[in-house]
Order: C-alpha cells, then sequence, then structure tokens
C-alpha cells in the first residue's frame, strides 16, 4: 500500500488549488446569494481539461487517472461546491458513460464537445415519484421507425438548464420492469424539451437544478446508450463512479471548513485567550481533522480501484457515506467554533453548512449507500 | 412534579396554536424569504397580549406563568421560529432586567408601553465578547445626573424595531465582571443610531443588527439594580432567556417530527410508503423520543421558576437538550424528505436552518455545557 500521490497528481492538485482559489473563492459568496451558474469558470475549466479529467485524450480529455480526479475536485469544492457539482455531473454521470457504454460514432460526436468543456452534460434519472426507488421510471421510450419516441419529467437534475447533452433513462416496457429501461443521448435542442421550473434550494444555489420535460421528443434511434436492457445496469454503473466524485466534493466542504476553523480559533479570543487554548475547540478540532483524513482515505482507495480496474461499487458507496457525513458533522462544527459569525454569511463556513447538507442526498442517500454496502457485505 | 396542564395553560395553548395556524404558518415561508414581518402581524400580537406574556398585571401584562409562556413560544415557533425569538427576547432578556432590578418610577412609566408592544431589545453581546460577555468593551461613564455610554454592540434581536435596549457596558478603563453596569436605553436617545443588519442563514424574519451608542446620555434613573449589578443582572436574564429558547427549539422540532411523519406517510418506495420502512421508523422514535425527553426537561426548569426556586442549572439542560434534540429532528426531517427536503419549497428547508442558531445564541452549548457542569460538581464535588 503506497499513499504518495505521483508527481502528476500532485501537479494536477496544485493546479486545481491554484485555479481554484483565484478563480472561484472570490466570487462563490456572491453567486451562492444571486444563485449565479459559474459559465465563464466552467469554460475555463474546459480549457484546463478538467471537464473530462479521465476521459481519453482521443476523445478530449484530460486522459488522468480517477485519483487525479479526487484531488481536482477536492480543491474545486474548497472554494465553490456549486461548481464542484457541476465538474463532477458531467465527468462521472456524461463523460463517463459515453465512454464505457458508447459507440465510437457516439463518442466522437458528443464525449468530445463534453469532455473539451465545450459543452455541458446533466444527467436524468431522479423522477417526481422516483428517488432512492430509481427502478420506478416513468418516462417512457416508444420506438417509431428509426427513431425513439421519449415522454416523461425528471426532476432535481444538475445542469439542467444550462446543459446541452442529457443522458435520459426511460422505461421501454413496464412490464420488463428494471429490465426494460434504456439510456439514451438527447441534446437540449430537441423540439420537446422544456426546463418547467428551477428549484430555489438550501445550499450549492450556484449550481442549477431543473425540473425538465420530455414532450414528444424524438432522438434517432442510434441516440441509445448501451445495449438493450442495460439502462438500469448504465445508471447503476455510473453512480457507483458518481459517488467518488460526491465524496471528493464532500471532502472538498469539509477541508474549507475545517482550515476556516482552525484559522479562526487561532485568533479568535474569548476568556483573555485565543478559543484553540481551550480543551472544547481542541477536542472539536481532532474530531473533525480524523474524521477528514478517514474520508479522504476511503475516497482515494475507492479511486485507487477504479484505478486498477477492479470492483469498487462497495468502496465507492463507503467513501460517499462516510464522506458525505464527515462533511456534515465538519461543516457543523465549523459553524459551533465560528459561533455567532457562524450564523452570518459573511463567513464561508455558513455557506459550507448548507452546501454540505446535499452530499448525503444526491447521487444516492446515506441510506442507499448502506443499501448498496450491506448488499455486498451480506451477499 | 406534575406535568399535566392546567385546563387555563391548555385554553392559553389552543389560542396561540390557532393564531400561529391562521396568522403566521401561511405567511411564514414569505417572511423568511423578504428577511422581514410584516406590521400588520405585530400589531395583531399586540393585540393578543403576547408582547405582554410575562408581565405583571399591575404593568398591563397577562402574567402568565412560566409554563404557559413556554407552551405559546413552543406554538409560535413551530409556524415562524423568526417570530418566536422576537416575543422571546422581548418577553425575556428584554424586558426582565427592568422589570427585576428597575426603579418602581420607570417601570410604571416603561413597563406598560413594553407589554403594549412597544418592543424591548438586549445588547451584550460585541464583536470581541461573545461567549465571554466579561470582555465587552462598551462604557458608561457617570456625568452629573446621567450616565454615558459609548460603544457598539452586535447580533442585538430585534434591533431595528425595538423602543428600548437592555445595555450592559463597563466602568472605563475597568476590565472586571463586577465594573459592569446594566442600563435601560430608549431608542430616541441622541446618540444611539441602529446599524448593519445581518444576513442570516436563518431566521430572517426576525432581524439582528449592530446598535451603536456615541455619546448616548441617559438618566441616572435608567441604571437597573446597583452598580456592578450588570453582570448578574444579564446572567440571571439569560436564566429565564434559556427556558424560552428551549420552548423555541422544541416548537421547531416538533414542526420538523410532523412534517416528516406526514411526508413518510404520502411518499412510497419499493411499493412500500416510507413509514414502512425499518430505517424510517427508527428515525421518527429517534426524532420523539429526544423530542419528548427535552420538552420534559424544559417543562421541569419552568416549574422550578415558578416555584421561585434555583433554575439555573435546569435551563441550561433544557436549552442544551432541546436545541440538540431539535437539530437532530431538522436533520433526519430534512433526510427523510430526500431530495425534497433540500428544496425551499418545503418548509423542512427553513427548519433547518431556523434550527442552526438555537445552539448558538443566548450561550452556545458549549457555555450550557458549563454551566451545567458547575453547578453538578458543586453538588457533587
Amino acid at each position: 500500500m503506497d499513499f504518495q500521490l505521483t508527481e502528476q497528481q500532485r501537479m494536477i492538485r496544485d493546479a486545481a488549488r491554484d485555479f481554484a482559489q483565484k478563480e472561484l473563492a472570490p466570487y462563490a459568496a456572491e453567486w451562492d446569494r444571486n444563485e449565479t451558474f459559474p459559465a465563464e469558470a466552467v469554460k475555463k475549466l474546459g480549457e484546463l481539461g478538467f471537464m473530462g479529467i479521465n476521459v481519453p485524450e482521443q476523445y478530449g480529455g484530460a486522459g488522468l487517472d480517477m485519483v487525479s480526479y479526487v484531488l481536482a475536485m477536492e480543491e474545486i469544492s474548497a472554494a465553490c461546491a456549486s461548481t464542484g457539482v457541476v465538474m463532477s455531473v458531467n465527468n462521472s454521470l456524461v463523460c463517463w458513460p459515453l465512454e464505457t457504454y458508447g459507440t465510437e460514432e457516439q463518442k466522437m460526436k458528443f464525449l468530445a464537445p463534453l469532455a473539451r468543456g465545450e459543452k455541458l452534460g446533466a444527467y436524468c434519472l431522479s423522477e417526481p415519484d422516483a428517488g432512492t426507488d430509481a427502478a420506478n421510471q416513468m418516462t417512457r421510450a416508444k420506438r417509431d421507425g428509426d427513431e425513439w419516441v421519449l415522454n416523461g419529467m425528471k426532476n432535481f437534475i444538475t445542469n439542467g438548464a444550462n446543459a446541452d447533452t442529457l443522458i435520459v433513462f426511460a422505461q421501454t416496457d413496464p412490464e420488463l420492469k428494471y429490465k426494460g429501461i434504456l439510456a439514451f443521448i438527447v441534446e437540449t435542442d430537441r423540439e420537446g424539451f422544456a426546463v418547467v421550473s428551477k428549484e430555489k434550494k438550501l445550499g450549492i444555489r450556484a449550481s442549477d437544478t431543473a425540473q425538465l420535460a420530455l414532450d414528444n421528443v424524438r432522438i434517432p434511434a442510434d441516440q441509445q446508450l448501451g445495449p438493450d436492457g442495460a439502462g438500469f445496469k448504465v445508471a447503476m454503473s455510473t453512480l457507483d463512479g458518481g459517488r467518488i466524485g460526491i465524496a471528493s466534493q464532500a471532502l472538498g466542504i469539509a477541508k474549507a471548513a475545517l482550515e476556516s476553523s482552525i484559522e479562526y480559533a487561532k485568533q479568535r479570543e474569548q476568556f483573555g485567550r485565543p478559543i484553540a487554548k481551550f480543551q472544547a475547540i481542541q477536542w472539536k478540532i481532532a474530531d473533525m481533522a480524523t474524521r477528514y483524513e478517514a474520508a479522504r482515505l476511503l475516497t482515494l482507495r475507492a479511486a485507487n480501484l477504479k484505478d486498477q480496474g477492479v470492483r469498487y461499487s462497495e468502496e465507492s458507496a463507503m467513501a460517499k457515506l462516510f464522506a458525505s457525513e464527515a462533511a456534515n458533522w465538519i461543516a457543523n462544527e465549523a459553524v459551533q467554533v465560528f459561533g455567532g459569525n457562524g450564523y452570518s454569511k459573511e463567513f464561508p463556513v455558513e455557506r459550507n453548512f448548507r452546501d454540505a447538507r446535499i452530499t448525503s442526498i444526491y447521487e444516492g442517500t446515506s441510506e442507499a449507500q448502506r443499501m448498496v454496502i450491506s448488499g455486498h457485505r451480506l451477499r | 412534579m406534575d406535568f399535566g396542564l392546567t385546563e387555563q395553560q391548555k385554553m392559553f395553548r389552543d389560542m396561540v396554536r390557532d393564531f400561529a395556524a391562521k396568522e403566521i404558518a401561511p405567511i411564514a415561508e414569505q417572511m423568511d424569504h423578504d428577511s422581514t414581518m410584516p406590521d400588520d402581524l405585530i400589531d395583531k400580537m399586540k393585540a393578543n397580549g403576547f408582547f405582554g406574556l410575562s408581565f405583571p398585571e399591575r404593568y398591563g401584562g397577562l402574567g402568565v406563568d412560566t409554563v404557559t409562556y413556554g407552551l405559546v413560544v413552543e406554538e409560535i415557533s413551530a409556524a415562524s421560529a423568526g417570530v418566536a425569538v422576537m416575543i422571546c427576547v422581548h418577553n425575556s432578556v428584554g424586558s426582565y432586567p427592568l422589570a427585576m432590578f428597575g426603579d418602581e418610577a420607570i417601570k410604571a412609566a416603561i413597563l406598560p408601553r413594553m407589554a403594549a408592544g412597544e418592543i424591548a431589545a438586549f445588547c451584550v453581546t460585541e464583536p470581541n465578547a461573545g461567549s465571554d460577555a466579561v470582555a465587552l468593551s462598551s462604557t458608561a461613564r457617570r456625568d452629573g445626573d446621567d450616565y454615558v455610554l459609548d460603544g457598539s454592540k452586535i447580533f442585538v434581536t430585534n434591533g431595528s424595531r425595538a423602543q428600548f435596549f437592555m445595555v450592559l457596558a463597563r466602568t472605563p478603563g475597568t476590565s472586571g465582571y463586577d465594573d459592569m453596569h446594566a442600563f435601560l436605553v430608549d431608542r430616541d436617545t441622541p446618540g444611539l443610531s441602529i446599524g448593519k443588519k445581518e444576513d442570516k442563514m436563518g431566521l430572517r424574519a426576525s432581524d439582528t443588527v449592530v446598535i451603536d451608542l456615541e455619546d448616548t446620555r441617559i438618566p441616572a434613573t435608567h441604571l437597573l439594580g446597583q452598580e456592578g449589578d450588570g453582570f448578574k443582572i444579564a446572567m440571571k436574564a439569560l436564566d429565564g432567556g434559556r427556558i424560552g429558547i428551549a420552548f423555541q427549539a422544541l416548537g421547531i422540532g416538533r414542526a420538523c417530527l410532523e412534517a416528516a411523519v406526514r411526508y413518510a406517510g404520502q411518499r412510497e418506495a419499493f411499493g412500500k410508503r416510507l413509514w414502512n420502512l425499518d430505517v424510517i421508523r427508527n428515525k421518527i422514535a429517534d426524532m420523539a423520543t429526544q423530542l419528548h425527553a427535552a420538552r420534559l426537561t424544559a417543562m421541569h426548569a419552568a416549574t422550578l421558576k415558578d416555584a421561585g426556586v434555583p433554575f439555573t442549572k435546569e435551563a441550561a439542560m433544557a436549552k442544551l437538550l432541546a436545541t440538540e434534540a431539535a437539530s437532530f429532528a431538522a436533520d433526519e426531517a430534512l433526510q427523510i424528505h430526500g431530495g425534497y427536503g433540500y428544496m425551499r419549497e418545503y418548509d423542512v428547508e427553513r427548519y433547518y436552518r431556523d434550527v442552526r442558531v438555537t445552539r448558538i445564541y443566548e450561550g452556545a452549548s458549549e457555555i450550557q455545557r458549563l454551566v451545567v457542569a458547575r453547578h453538578v460538581i458543586k453538588e457533587l464535588g
């Protein structure tokens, strides 16, 4: 077991940190307040290769390993968790299934512009009545000659209002249950596609979360992604990787909250000394740091397994479960360390606290991760 | 120990519950969104006597007992925690120092105005004096028949609407707790100005502002208690205040539990209603149990206060337990709602933001633990 980062991994991390501190951190509070999508920053992320980090260079990506992706995601999310999720969705939930299940033509046509950051992707699985129970798909796909016709509603779609390319899951035959689900590539300029509404959220407010409608959207048959009957497998295997992305996002939020707590505890004086001199605060910092490091190891291990090409579904679920819960716990303690200041929007821990809360919900709630983990262990 | 409510307590609670359902709940989301409270609502609360709850009848108040007061706060808070904190601060820390330690003539002149709805605020916290209140640096200088106050107070709840401010300040050049004095300051006093309004995570219907005092000259009769009593008065006020905040938290917690059960009964996953799944049932059981334990502790503190016996330890326990239980309930309620819980469209999103401050203000959880430990060690050590 080797816990050292390679020279290249360190370089990627430093580049991401540099970018995040210069291009994201100064604006994150304002984007949060105004619900501004960081379009310019996302474009620059594309230029850096961060929108398709793991995608092979021949398809427009940076061709880097998953560990590098974790490191970059963490740095980006530490500065702006909203930008983090935009990046994570494009990389994990859109580029990955296209690269893994796409035909050569699909990769050249759809994957390359997404990996270069020229286009933005979204992943459309959730529906009003299909959350944790994702197989309960109501969106219907009907074959009509050389086309598929899609009808339905998609819910809580990250990047939904800004995306160019969607991965859409739909049911072709309810009798077949999850085996009837198929995945499709859908461009958002197709007739019948509409953004119904954008959600007002507790946090990650700079990232858009939209409800999308598909009303007789017609796509060519060759925009089916993956073989017949494999849609649900495409969805679930994609989420295995996505969870590493969200674990990394959570790590970034946790790191930001931990670092600012340490800084604050050292300079804030009460009872005649810095609050860092009090055991009650020292214990908090110790527990925050320990949970952060444990979460980081779990996440890097899941990424490392994925890089080796071995199974990582259980490990990515553990990483996501632990890192997201740790991020919530750490951000919560950070607010407490800051006291009244932590409740004010003047300090970033207020945003860290709100942003962290989604990480134990989306791409599989903590409850769903426990289902995955126990499913493996009880098999 | 009898936690059965009297007929009168029940009547009062039901009256306030109706009021909250009709007048507060329907606009709670809007108030949060707009970061304000309509004057119309405040007027209705005045008409119902909410600003005179804890004031003796001879000063125009309702003179309710602490248990009733707690029930009222809980009911209001279940609808809007922002509205509840306004009532809490006014009825406890904002007015208690005057009611308990004020000059009789001043009490006769001011308390009826407060009871009628001229709002009171409490000014202790400063940029460098949070948990460590003794570190405050606002000064009070005696000048003939006046005191002259200078300094800056932060995180003042009700600050922008208040007519009266309880201000804690110290003799210039001192640093001890017995050099601190408590004063009643009228908003119209020259030199008092209302500063910046905080942009907060939650409790957005309630205003939290900076109060600046510059050469603010007040008559010596506005000193509360004796010179040097300030710290003691503030701590005593906070003892009672903590019971109020405990009930505020319990109100949010109850709203969370109700929302969670309602949602779990409607939402289906894997062909079952959520409330038929083990993990959801466990969450509901833990939420209810923790809230119930906290509620009993808060009721106990309230009955001790009503009995006229010491209740500092129990009030600190109640605040600690209730705010932690309510925070847990808000977190689990949000989790049960899944993605919907993260959206402003659902009330739990607001509960989650609102509840977070209850573990911070009127003494952070860390301070409550210090208070409890000090008492327990004195008793057993």
